[in-house]
């Protein structure tokens, strides 16, 4: 593949802030090829790290999903509060025009491989606020979605459901949504930058 | 010792490699421990194995400046050094490791080492969680190791040594000869610090879940986390392994140090799972006055 080295140019900063964030584009990483990307794969399916990222009040089924009751961590999954070391972003619930900024931030700063996990109805399709001013109605026009969980509001045994469908994905090495939005990058900005007006961050967030 | 450098090195691996994954499969055991003891299930004994595969796996990575790729190595250079001038095994060539020419000093030293790298590590990531965890840490260290270092001059005074072996030499021959029966104020005191050490509940006010949510690793991502988790093992059972050494009379053969190290180990677990969080100033109140003062009579006993 030719190796184009474009730079971004962070032109919503004010001019002495863009010397401060990086401004090499993203770039792809392509999967490791045969038995060592099968085993990574495995490893990455057995210990999904989350960051919960409570939108909305879908949000609320999380802490469930942690408890005695539910006990996700039978399955090797755990909550971590950092998007540096959590691979899985779970959006739970409505994201608003202000939290998108927020949402796009994080996103971007999970390292690679990372998924997205959308939680309820108003993430996937705007749900009971599909005519809102101020909520979006398809996240995935903003953060490429691996798995979707529908419901309004979707049980800890949905969200477990995903989660294992997520597994199952990563395992066949089709979740590789990451690369896609590198891939897509400039779509994904175009659409992030017409929603958010008060745009003040990097246009990579790396 | 006539034998040879190389030979000696490749028993510091294996050695190593052993300790590692000992240290990881206790990590994993007190996760299950911990499920329980609240009710659930708990992940399976191996996983901080797979997590680490995963960290390692991790495809991209950023870093913060050179203290923050230094940081991780010396976090793990402070596990390994501390564990390889501690003889695991008396007797065994293979698990004695580099303990003729380590001492007690030595091996205080490098506990302190590790920690201090890190903070250097952690303070370049920049983000404010890090910052006020390298704070609580170093001001929770700095407490526990007054206990520690009195027990460590008492026992110093009891064995007039320094020396790690000759201080498991002189507990051989019956259980009574260990330094927990002949010398037990300096033994709670250092368990005492153990605690902290370890910092699980009511010491874990570094990574306190519920406030700083991790501490002072909150930037560390994919490599850098790796190492910090292989260091969480290593370094997790190179103290256990001192401590029973120190006060549980080491160990002649592996099972025993297995044994050992699992039940010191349970010391912490249990009073982590039964106590909430103390908070910061309380925890170093606590250390400066119970513990400190137990070890500094346990001296004074010893003096007069
Ligand atoms: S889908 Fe329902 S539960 Fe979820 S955020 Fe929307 S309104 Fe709340």
């Amino acid at each position: 593949m030719k190796k184009e080295h474009k730079s971004l140019l962070n032109t919503d900063l004010p001019d002495f802030e863009r010397d401060y964030f990086c401004d090499t584009y993203p770039q792809e990483v392509k999967p490791l090829k045969g038995f060592i990307e099968k085993f990574l794969n495995w490893a990455r399916a057995q210990s999904l790290w989350i960051l919960g990222f409570g939108t909305g009040c879908g949000a609320i089924e999380l802490r469930p999903l942690m408890t005695a009751r539910f006990d996700m961590f039978r399955y090797g999954m755990a909550p971590r509060p950092t998007p540096r070391q959590s691979c899985v972003f779970i959006i739970g619930g409505y994201a608003s025009i202000k939290t998108l900024k927020r949402i796009v931030r994080s996103y971007e700063q999970i390292q690679a491989p990372k998924f997205v996990l959308a939680l309820g109805s108003c993430t996937i399709n705007g749900g009971m606020y599909f005519d809102s001013y101020n909520t979006i109605n398809r996240i995935d026009h903003y953060i490429p979605v691996d798995v979707y969980v529908t419901g309004c509001m979707p049980r800890p045994e949905a969200i477990i459901a995903g989660l294992r469908k997520l597994q199952e994905r990563i395992m066949q090495g089709k979740a590789e949504k990451a690369n896609d939005y590198i891939k897509n990058f400039e779509w994904y900005k175009a659409n992030q930058k017409k929603i958010i007006k008060d745009w003040n961050m990097p246009d990579f967030n790396w | 010792m006539d034998t040879p450098l190389l030979l000696k090195i490749l028993y510091a691996i294996i050695s190593l490699g052993v300790i590692t994954i000992w240290g990881l499969t206790l990590n994993g055991v007190v996760r299950k421990i911990y499920a329980r003891v609240q009710g659930r299930i708990g992940p399976p004994f191996w996983q901080p194995f797979i997590d680490i595969i995963k960290t390692y796996g991790k495809r991209t990575a950023v870093a913060h400046g050179i203290m923050f790729f230094l940081g991780p190595v010396f976090r793990i250079a402070g596990g390994i050094g501390t564990y390889l001038f501690i003889p695991a095994i008396i007797g065994s060539t293979v698990f004695s490791n580099f303990s003729v020419s380590g001492d007690v000093l030595l091996v205080m030293y490098f506990i302190f080492f590790g920690q201090l790298g890190m903070a250097l590590g952690a303070g370049e990531s920049g983000h404010p969680y890090s910052a006020i965890g390298v704070a609580r840490g170093l001001a929770q260290m700095t407490a526990f190791e007054v206990p520690f270092a009195l027990s460590i001059i008492a026992l110093a005074i009891q064995y007039k040594t320094l020396n790690i072996t000759a201080i498991i030499m002189a507990q051989q021959g019956g259980f009574l000869n260990w330094t927990i029966f002949t010398n037990p104020l300096a033994t709670i005191a250092a368990l005492i610090a153990l605690l902290g050490m370890n910092m699980h509940n009511p010491f874990s006010v570094v990574l306190a879940p519920q406030e700083i949510p991790i501490g002072p690793p909150t930037e560390f991502h994919g490599s850098y986390l790796g190492l910090m988790q292989t260091n969480r093992g290593i370094f997790n059972a190179a103290k256990l392994v001192l401590f029973m050494n120190l006060f549980f009379g080491g160990a002649t053969n592996i099972f025993a140090m297995i044994i050992k190290t699992f039940a010191i180990y349970m010391i912490s677990v249990i009073v982590g799972v039964s106590f909430p969080r103390f908070r910061v100033d309380q925890s170093i109140k606590f250390f400066l006055s119970v513990p400190a003062v137990i070890a500094l009579i346990s001296i004074i006993l010893l003096i007069i």
